[in-house]
């Protein structure tokens, strides 16, 4: 339904189009007039100010129908119902309503449900008659008031550019919105959290145990919410994962920027790009399957017991992933140091190596320490690896043959299945995706910021 | 000349023993740190081969499967003339079965016997006697697949040397296996199921073209609005933004908007538009919508970087001549850099392809027996049934996890393959 009204705006703003560029055609033909604006801008005014507003127009109508349909039929249920009953019970009966409404019967609905669903079914048909009547006639009438507008003297032209200026600036806006909306929703569920479970308990806790029953059937834990050993698993996979990369990736970069000739290099750079192309999913069954396994049997072979899902593998693989970004973040910053450094230093009689460790190193450290700390962030924020091959429970260790949790674990384990939003269970998952965001969002800070200021030193 | 000065030093003895020592010390340093190099290039090189080849040699086996070739016979008592659809497929299969094995006569070994078919026998009969119904009342041969433990077994990942109580099928179901293969009734095609089946429960029925489907869904969306939003928001910051605090600010936000973990996005999606805006559960459009936020960055970011790269003299000129400053853009700036913008796309959208935790949070796991009818029905896409099957305990869909993970990186490929002929062809260096 909404599709064919998508189609019929596009046909409409066509059938504008046209039309606005005929009349200004016939201001041409009639002779005499000079037109201000050539009859192509008339016909796109005339299509955006069809299209646009009724597109709007659209997609408001269909983010609220279907709350505000919602929210009257709550209020529109029998007291009998709704006496008394949770919200958890409430939003039950309404997902029961809609799954009659669109014909999934389970069971033997009560009889004020199957009111409720036709109820359900006829405000859905109204509403939907009247949003196609409403942005029929608004694109009538728009239609109308543009046509009546043009005229040979009439900027056309200046309207149509104005309205693609809205356009492109509303469009630079959306990614402020985005990053609004992940501030907003973060908090907004969080401090919901931190209502139910004091912050000083999710900060400083040290037993995390967030499996508890969301309906009262369920058998579950009692539950406890203190992140710590969340935290510090992240923190003990993103070091293993730095460890590895970081020694490989700047080797590497080194090698490539002083010592590889352009050949290597061409050869050599999108092969390490590869490794940072590859699907995180991918790395994660690499992990699983191949990785976890081999570290168990070379553990078994020198008599350590290592953990089917230890922080090695998965910070292992991990590490992996992100030796690209730190070989090519540290190419780019050793590149940048002028050439006139480097053949200073052979000049006064260094080595290769000489130059390469006193000179260029220290020169290019902080494009280094941002693309380090870039890495970090990435490496925090990673999830798929770690969900399939790190573990589930929360430990406070550091050793890194045991299995540990982390953030991102944590979130997606909570949010898969029964999610209810009125329980500490489910919004956890929120805290600890704010929580996420903030550091990210520090190192990301703190990465550009050194990486801008050191390219300014140089250019 | 001849009595040099006094308080000058001595001249370094560049041939003293102890400097020959100091230069090679100094030139085995330069070797070592060439060498580290070499090394580390070599191991992230050999670990990325590792990885594509664990991938291959696991993978490979499920790109065939294993087919036995079944003489069944749909006898009218069976299988309704009229309602074809309607007939016992599950007792024509029990008497192929008995017919292959005409020497079985217990309950027990029979039921073994059938074992060797896949559990979807019967639907796959069905589908073919209500496309062939001229076939009712007929025998005719019909190659179905094999079910996993057979199939394992005939593609040796199951070892029938070993001792009985260590493998899954026992030693009568290799004879049964092995009388088949004498029979010459054994054979593995290719396994287009793969392609073509949507999930089941069973690896040897599994296919990934519900997940084909809905990831292509979820990339449409993801372009739809990507690509114009981002265009517009990288033509406005590039060319027509005044230098101030917001368009500052915007940028910045760009930036790091770029950097935010991934299934921070997802949190986002869960709370605004399924939460807020009621948007359904594990729907393409809400995939594609979160992936077209998380691309957006990318999308403004590379569409800047080539529109930057058009010479100022194309737009002096076009003003010149009296365009406005929309035309410019519009006729002469967007076209030249639309190559560029078009690279930037497809690899844009190759990363959201690859992306998965999102999707995991939005509800994209869901186990769905049929592809999508549209961007609103419950899907998979290609990386979450990765990760589903990855999380099944039957052996076949082990092989089947990497198979998925090999024909996911070949449509990777396929993309930037696509943008790096479009950069080759239509770059202009200026």
């Amino acid at each position: 339904m909404s599709g064919y009204l998508f189609l019929a705006i596009l046909g409409l703003s066509l059938i504008a189009f046209y039309v606005g560029r005929s009349t200004a055609n016939g201001f041409v033909a009639a002779g005499g007039a000079q037109i201000h604006s050539r009859p192509i801008y008339h016909g796109a005014f005339a299509a955006v100010w069809v299209g646009i507003p009724a597109l709007i127009l659209v997609l408001l109508w269909l983010l609220f129908q279907d709350p505000v349909i919602d929210r009257l039929m709550l209020s529109s249920l029998p007291s009998s119902l709704t006496e008394g009953a949770s919200a958890s019970r409430m939003s039950l009966y309404l997902s029961e309503i809609r799954n009659v409404a669109s014909g999934r019967i389970f069971g033997e609905p009560s009889p004020e449900i199957l009111a409720a669903a036709e109820r359900l079914q006829a405000w859905q048909a109204i509403a939907q008659w009247t949003m196609v009547v409403v942005v029929l006639a608004l694109m009538v009438l728009a239609l109308y008031i543009a046509r009546s507008r043009m005229a040979p003297a009439f900027r056309a032209r200046q309207n149509f550019e104005r309205a693609l200026d809205l356009l492109m600036i509303f469009s630079a806006v959306v990614a402020v919105l985005v990053t609004l909306g992940i501030i907003v929703s973060l908090t907004f569920e969080a401090s919901r959290f931190f209502r139910l479970v004091p912050p000083q308990e999710f900060f400083f806790g040290l037993n995390w145990e967030p499996q508890i029953a969301i309906r009262e059937d369920q058998v579950a834990g009692t539950g406890a919410f203190g992140a710590v050993p969340v935290f510090t698993g992240t923190l003990l996979i993103a070091a293993i994962a730095l460890i590895v990369a970081i020694p490989v990736g700047l080797f590497s970069a080194i090698y490539l920027v002083e010592f590889a000739n352009a050949r290597v290099r061409g050869i050599v750079k999108p092969i390490l790009e590869i490794l940072a192309g590859v699907p995180t999913v991918v790395y994660g069954f690499f992990a699983v399957l191949t990785v976890a396994p081999a570290i168990r049997q070379a553990g078994s072979l020198m008599g350590i017991a290592i953990s089917p899902n230890s922080a090695l593998a998965a910070g292992g693989v991990m590490g992996i992933m992100i030796i690209p970004f730190i070989s090519s973040l540290s190419d780019d910053a050793l590149r940048a140091v002028p050439q006139s450094m480097r053949d200073g230093s052979l000049a006064m009689g260094a080595t290769r190596s000489e130059t390469i460790t006193r000179v260029l190193l220290p020169a290019a450290l902080p494009g280094i320490v941002g693309g380090i700390l870039l890495a970090a962030s990435r490496a925090i924020g990673e999830t798929m690896i770690v969900v399939m091959a790190a573990g589930l429970t929360a430990t406070l260790t550091a050793n890194p043959l045991d299995g540990v949790t982390t953030v991102t674990v944590q979130i997606v384990t909570l949010l898969i299945g029964d999610t209810a939003f009125d329980n500490p269970k489910t919004l956890s998952a929120f805290a600890l995706g704010l929580v996420l965001f903030v550091v990210t969002l520090c190192l990301n800070v703190a990465a550009l910021r050194i990486v801008r200021r050191y390219r300014e030193k140089y250019e | 000349m001849s009595d040099a000065a006094p308080n000058m030093p001595k001249p370094f003895d560049w041939s003293s023993p102890q400097a020959i020592a100091a230069r090679k010390r100094r030139y085995a340093a330069d070797r070592r740190l060439r060498l580290y190099g070499l090394i580390s290039i070599l191991t992230a090189i050999g670990l990325l081969g590792i990885l594509i080849a664990s991938l291959v040699v696991g993978g490979y086996s499920a790109f065939v499967q294993t087919h036995i070739a079944v003489e069944f016979t749909a006898d009218a008592e069976n299988v309704p003339v009229d309602d074809p659809a309607s007939g016992n497929f599950r007792a024509v299969v029990a008497n192929a079965v008995q017919q292959l094995f005409p020497e079985l006569e217990d309950d027990r070994e029979l039921r073994a016997a059938r074992d060797i078919l896949s559990s979807g026998a019967p639907n796959i009969l069905r589908d073919h006697l209500t496309d062939n119904p001229e076939l009712i009342g007929q025998s005719f041969t019909l190659k179905v697949p094999a079910s996993d433990p057979f199939d394992q077994l005939n593609k040796g990942v199951i070892d029938r040397n070993l001792p009985e109580d260590r493998r899954r099928v026992s030693d009568v179901d290799i004879q049964l296996f092995e009388s088949l293969e004498q029979r010459g009734l054994v054979s593995t095609p290719f396994n287009w199921a793969l392609f073509f089946n949507a999930d089941s429960r069973f690896p040897e029925l599994a296919g990934l073209s519900g997940a084909i489907v809905g990831s292509f869904y979820a990339l449409l969306v993801c372009f739809l609005i990507s690509f114009p939003v981002g265009i517009a928001a990288a033509v406005y910051l590039e060319e027509f933004a005044p230098r101030n605090r917001w368009t500052d600010l915007i940028e910045v936000n760009i930036n790091n908007l770029a950097a935010v973990p991934s299934i921070v996005f997802g949190l986002l999606g869960l709370a605004v538009f399924i939460q807020l805006f009621g948007l359904p559960r594990s729907a393409p459009l809400v995939g594609g919508l979160v992936l077209s936020l998380m691309t957006l960055p990318t999308m403004i970011i590379v569409t800047r970087a080539s529109l930057k790269s058009i010479p100022p003299s194309i737009r002096e000129a076009a003003l010149g001549i009296g365009a406005s400053k929309h035309e410019v853009i519009l006729h002469h700036v967007l076209p030249l850099a639309l190559p560029g913008i078009l690279t930037g796309t497809i690899i844009g959208l190759a990363q959201a392809l690859g992306e998965t935790a999102p999707l995991l949070l939005i509800g994209m796991n869901a186990f769905l027996t049929s592809p999508p009818g549209g961007v609103m029905d419950p899907a998979t896409a290609l990386p979450t049934q990765i990760f589903i099957w990855a999380d099944s305990p039957e052996r076949g869909f082990v092989s089947r996890t990497s198979a998925a993970i090999l024909v996911l990186l070949g449509f990777l490929i396929f993309m930037n393959a696509i943008a790096i002929y479009l950069r080759q062809r239509f770059e202009r260096r200026w």
